[in-house]
């Protein structure tokens, strides 16, 4: 298949299963009840419409991420949670629990920005401006570690029981309930990141030989840094901040998306976005749709996946491998 | 002054001269070997000279400009460089991985006719036009060597740097590799290249430097630098220069010396 091809394909997909997104769910919504006059159009207008938009958001932007932390790290096991970025986040998003301030439906995602944005500000002072990999995927693991037992501690110390279900649930991530102002929030933050990461595309694809010949060709390691950096921080901290952490998404849809297109980074850019939306939507709609009593989190939907997933994954490599 | 040069470069690693205060200078149209045992600081200085490292002392300058007061991109599309480690991290087939050369040389997305032009005047140099398709992580040591050299030919860079291109490569892939490097020559640019076998030096180099722990021992014609007494100084053997039934010159190490 060629790629043009595939990438049409995809954003059929795409449309029919936001169509779908719609119309899915505990109250099954029909198109011919999609006028405004009906009372099931007020479901659709403000329930589904802006998580349908907020799944496609959030699942390209995670697509997106992890094709360029997979390209940029040469490493095909690279995640956008890597970076601690997502780490950074949800420790915002879940002091803001703990003190409580989450009351106001800003608070949140304002925290979980702050941390995003404070662990992109460390992780620079970290890798200093030497544009090294090595210094800065420890960098990386670093951050992600420290937010990680700061977010243990302070589930540990919580005052209540109740603000300890709270994180916990939260910290699992899903798109339940979400509104227009969710996507206000992180539409404008994904695009500017997708911006970013695309201005990185050719750079990627220079640096499939290695990083001296990368650099031997006019590319700059320091502006690739900063402009991956940044652009997979905005990336997952408003996906965090929007819907919590979702992993596995930006794992697998560039590995499915690199069997179709080949290996050259630029070239699952665009596709990784486009699967990513696609795979968060349907599985958005199955965690709906499931006869489930409480509806089971997205990110645990994801995170069911993705063990099958490794598991196809360990036996193809094994396979070319033998 | 013309060509790639460098002027009391030096280079420190925690206090550790591996360059000192070296003077070198390469002339285009010309293969100029870097020699010497291993540590004596080739490597690093072909990474000056590529203006990958900045010296701590000195300058290495391309046609008298300091290479890094240059522009990236335009230093990349004079001065091209295959590495000693040439990666290919991902499985891009021969005609992409070739294109990549032409990095320097594209501001936008499309190619261009002289990006066409480029790309197949090095997979007609290097003799791959066979290989087109093929993932270059399945190719042998010998083509896969041709391939990146085209890459690296492709962006008809005035010079050609290469960091021991011959390693792991059997007799007729190392010919095959002189062979494209003295063409490159022979077309006008100037060819830097890091030798172990003195015997490839002598098969290809117009001129020589010997390095030894960060300092030039001697710099010139081949003929004239590589004798056994700057041989024995050098690399601490004694060897026997002679002379083939073709005319050319071998080297035979034959003990170390002292």
């Amino acid at each position: 298949m060629s790629p043009a091809r595939f990438v049409a394909l995809l954003a059929l997909a795409l449309a029919a299963a936001a169509a779908l997104s719609l119309v899915a769910g505990k109250v099954w919504v029909p198109f011919d009840a999609w006028r405004a006059t009906d009372p099931r159009w007020l479901i659709i207008a403000e329930l589904r419409l802006p998580r349908t938009v907020l799944a496609i958001v959030i699942g390209a932007a995670l697509g997106l991420s992890g094709a360029a932390m997979q390209g940029y790290l040469r490493n095909p096991l690279a995640d956008p949670g890597l970076f601690g970025v997502s780490s950074g986040a949800a420790l915002g998003a879940v002091l803001s629990l703990y003190f409580g301030y989450a009351a106001s439906a800003l608070m949140l995602p304002a925290f979980a920005l702050a941390g995003a944005a404070g662990t992109m500000l460390l992780l620079a002072l970290l890798a200093g401006r030497s544009g090294s990999l090595i210094v800065f995927a420890l960098a990386g693991v670093i951050v992600s570690s420290v937010a990680g037992s700061l977010t243990a501690l302070a589930i540990s110390v919580a005052p209540t029981p109740f603000a300890v279900t709270e994180i916990v649930t939260w910290l699992m991530g899903a798109l339940t309930d979400r509104s227009w102002d969710d996507v206000r929030i992180a539409f404008p933050l994904v695009v500017t990141g997708a911006v970013m990461i695309v201005a990185t595309a050719r750079a990627l694809d220079a640096l499939t030989l290695g990083e001296a010949a990368a650099r031997s060709m006019g590319v700059d390691p320091a502006r690739l840094q900063w402009l991956i950096v940044g652009g997979v921080g905005l990336c997952v901290g408003a996906s965090v901040a929007a819907a919590g952490i979702i992993g596995f998404v930006g794992l697998m849809v560039p590995h499915m998306v690199r069997r179709v297109v080949g290996g050259r980074p630029s070239a699952t850019l665009l596709p990784s976005a486009i699967g990513g939306a696609l795979l968060l939507l349907l599985a958005d709609i199955a965690v709906r749709a499931l006869p489930t009593v409480s509806e089971l989190r997205l990110g645990i939907a994801m995170a069911l996946l993705g063990g099958p997933f490794f598991l196809w994954l360990l036996a193809s490599l094994r396979r070319s491998l033998a | 002054m013309t060509g790639l040069a460098t002027t009391s470069l030096t280079v420190r690693f925690g206090g550790r001269a591996v360059l000192d205060a070296v003077d070198i200078a390469c002339a285009p149209g010309r293969v100029t070997a870097l020699l010497g045992p291993n540590g004596a600081g080739k490597s690093t200085l072909l990474a000056c000279l590529a203006g990958l490292r900045i010296p701590d002392d000195g300058v290495a300058t391309l046609d008298g400009t300091d290479v890094h007061a240059l522009d990236r991109r335009a230093r990349g599309r004079r001065i091209g460089l295959l590495p000693q480690t040439p990666d290919v991290h991902w499985d891009a087939d021969v005609a992409t991985l070739v294109e990549l050369g032409r990095f320097p040389h594209r501001a936008g997305w499309g190619r261009s006719a002289a990006d066409i032009a480029a790309v197949e005047r090095a997979i007609a140099a290097t003799d791959i036009d066979t290989l087109r398709s093929r993932v270059v992580n399945t190719l042998s040591g010998g083509e896969r060597s041709r391939v990146l050299l085209a890459r690296v030919l492709a962006g008809d860079p005035d010079w050609l740097l290469a960091d021991e291109p011959l390693a792991s490569l059997d007799p007729a892939h190392q010919l095959d590799v002189l062979a494209v490097l003295r063409a490159a020559a022979v077309a006008g640019a100037g060819v830097v290249v890091v030798l172990h076998d003195l015997n490839h030096a002598l098969h290809v180099a117009d001129d020589v430097v010997l390095l030894r722990a960060g300092r030039v021992i001697a710099a010139g014609a081949t003929s004239a630098v590589l004798t056994e007494a700057r041989i024995a100084e050098t690399y601490g053997v004694v060897s026997q220069i002679g002379t083939a039934r073709d005319g050319s010159r071998f080297v035979v190490a034959l003990g170390r010396s002292g």
